[in-house]
């Protein structure tokens, strides 16, 4: 049955099912991913844990955003790009033939580094998920919610059926966390969301972000190390397309094994 | 060294004046227009805008071609919209970028190909074709007309949405596959709305060009100055405004003259009341899609 509402199956009905270990949610492995001919990912093993925070760290270039983007199958989209090893979900390959594009991203929201809503209206952004996805809901309520979780409604809430066009970025961008909670996911991928935030608006972000722990499993891309520190449980230290680093945060952060990864985390780095 | 501030004004200006020039030229041909076409509104009055056409009985009435442009123009935007919004949304967003680049500039290539080639095609063939398999009167036709229009439409029509739907930002269309949306919701939802001005656009090109198109219009449609029974009878032969002013043009003199500019302006009020349409469609369905801003 959850073969099923996967979608993950092989042409003869057989599935290509890993268990993986306990309170694992994603497995990357031996992944390499290349924009035509230059590699951006080398070879990257990471797991990532259920219920937890994963924290991605790294110089710019580095090959964040790919990785993150390729958790969800985001990269797809960009037709140069050739990838090679597995990503499990659930114990399911993700990178399988038989996996359908649709139900991974149903299953794994992202937000993405630049704010990309839509040039609808504030409530439409938000529904239009649910509306894709036949979920049934009601509208209002779901609007309302997610707003709420991602610390915005107060703001905006006499403003919903304005254009999202006409906030100012940084609501922008958290009205694009609004609009990836309302499908529900089990995972939420985000490309550095504070990145356009105040810090009052980061605190809150921070904030939702230990809430979202309970239900859901959370990767990060930031180039914040305090951020890092405060809301992640595990860190990745990346270097040139390779993990160089990868273990608890407070590991990372206080006894790092790579001389790359601490002068990174000192700012002692170049 | 002039002044930042004298540039400025000096580009202001320069292109108040360019602006000022267009609207210009676009009074004096509708004064030209109206001057030439008085004589002939002055002495049949409402009978220019009769059904009955008889030159000897020195009846000018225009509705024929009148009612021909507008079911011709429309007959043609039936066949062109569907398929090229279907061939632009392939082009732009499921075709490979090899396939595109092959296609795009031929479809290009097919715009720029003279009308008079595509009514050489639609009256040999198209007409004879017809003839045979609808045992029509004649090889000459509505239909023919407004296939061969829908097809000369087409490229424009393609090419335009094609650019339109390219402009779309990618973010936005990664926004809507990354919320789980399948390409074709994410076409239908995020990326036509938001290009559906420039498609609109594309649709008043195409229809521009049914409307204003004479040559092959004139070799296939009959040139008759009748009204088609019933009046959706694609299969009867009738006539627009261009074919008769180019037909009638050349062997006419006297009052014909002002009938045929009053024809013109005809022509010319089709035009801007279809664009005020679309202008208000636009706006509706912007909004519609875009909430207030
Ligand atoms: N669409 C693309 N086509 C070709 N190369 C790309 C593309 N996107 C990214 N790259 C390259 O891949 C490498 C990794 O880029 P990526 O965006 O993943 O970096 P990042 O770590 O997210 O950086 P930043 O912190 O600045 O966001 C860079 O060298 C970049 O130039
Ligand atoms: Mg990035």
């Amino acid at each position: 049955m959850i073969k099923k509402i996967l979608g993950i199956l092989k042409d003869d009905g057989e599935c290509v099912y890993k268990e993986l270990p306990n309170g694992m949610k994603m497995r990357i492995e031996d992944f390499d991913l290349w924009y035509g001919k230059t590699q951006a990912l080398k070879s990257v093993n990471m797991n990532i844990k259920k219920n937890k925070v994963t924290a991605i760290i790294g110089p710019s270039g580095c090959g964040k955003s790919t990785l993150i983007r390729s958790l969800n199958r985001m990269n797809d989209t960009i037709p140069s790009v050739r990838t090679e090893g597995q990503i499990w979900l659930d114990g399911y390959d993700i990178y399988d033939d038989t996996a359908d594009c649709v139900d991974i991203r149903r299953k794994i929201g992202m937000v993405f580094q630049k704010p990309n809503p839509f040039p609808f209206s504030i409530a439409d952004n938000i529904y239009y998920g649910c509306q894709v996805n036949g979920m049934k809901v009601d509208k209002d309520e779901v609007v309302k919610r997610c707003l709420k979780q991602a610390a915005i409604l107060d703001e905006i809430s006499d403003r919903l059926g304005d254009n999202a066009l006409s906030l100012s970025g940084g609501q922008q961008q958290r009205l694009c966390i609004a609009r990836a909670l309302a499908i529900e996911p089990d995972v939420l991928l985000m490309d550095e969301p504070c990145s356009a935030l105040d810090p009052i608006a980061t605190a809150k972000i921070e904030d939702l972000i230990h809430e979202l722990k309970k239900d859901y499993t959370v990767v990060i891309v930031t180039h914040n190390m305090q951020q890092a520190a405060r809301v992640s449980d595990y860190t990745a230290y990346m270097y040139l397309g390779e993990l160089i680093e990868f273990g608890k945060t407070k590991q990372i952060f206080e006894n790092p094994k790579e001389e790359s990864t601490e002068k990174y985390i000192t700012g002692r780095f170049g | 060294m002039i002044s930042r501030k004298l540039k400025d004004k000096m580009v202001h200006y320069t292109f108040f004046g360019i602006a000022t020039f267009s609207v210009l030229i676009i009074s004096f041909i509708f004064i030209f227009l109206f001057v030439k076409a008085y004589p002939a509104i002055d002495a049949l009055g409402t009978g220019l805008l009769s059904k009955e056409w008889n030159i000897s009985r020195n009846q000018f009435g225009i509705l024929p071609a009148i009612y021909g442009s507008v079911f011709v123009a429309i007959g043609a935007l039936i066949v062109a919209v569907p398929l090229g919004l279907g061939a632009s949304i392939y082009l732009s967003e499921i075709a490979p970028n090899r396939i595109r680049m092959i296609l795009k500039p031929l479809i290009e290539l097919l715009a720029g190909i003279p009308s008079i080639v595509y009514g050489f095609i639609g009256a040999i063939l198209l007409g004879r074709f017809l003839y045979d398999t609808f045992g029509m009167r004649g090889p000459n036709s509505f239909l023919a007309a407004i296939l061969i229009l829908g097809i000369m439409a087409l490229p424009i029509i393609v090419s335009m949405s094609d650019d339109a739907m390219k402009a779309v930002p990618k973010d936005l269309k990664d926004a809507s596959l990354a919320l789980g949306a399948t390409k074709w919701q994410t076409i239908r939802k995020v990326t036509i709305p938001a290009a559906i001005s420039g498609i609109t656009s594309a649709v008043i090109m195409g229809m521009g060009r049914a409307i204003g198109e004479t040559m092959a219009v004139m070799l296939i449609i009959g040139s008759v100055m009748r009204m088609p029974v019933p009046f959706f009878n694609v299969f009867d032969t009738g006539n627009t405004l261009t074919a008769l002013i180019a037909v009638q043009m050349g062997e006419s003199h006297g009052i014909i003259i002002n009938v045929l500019f009053a024809a013109g302006i005809m022509l010319f009020t089709i035009v801007a009341v279809m664009s005020i349409i679309s202008d208000y469609l636009q706006v509706r369905t912007t909004e519609k899609f875009e909430g207030k801003r």
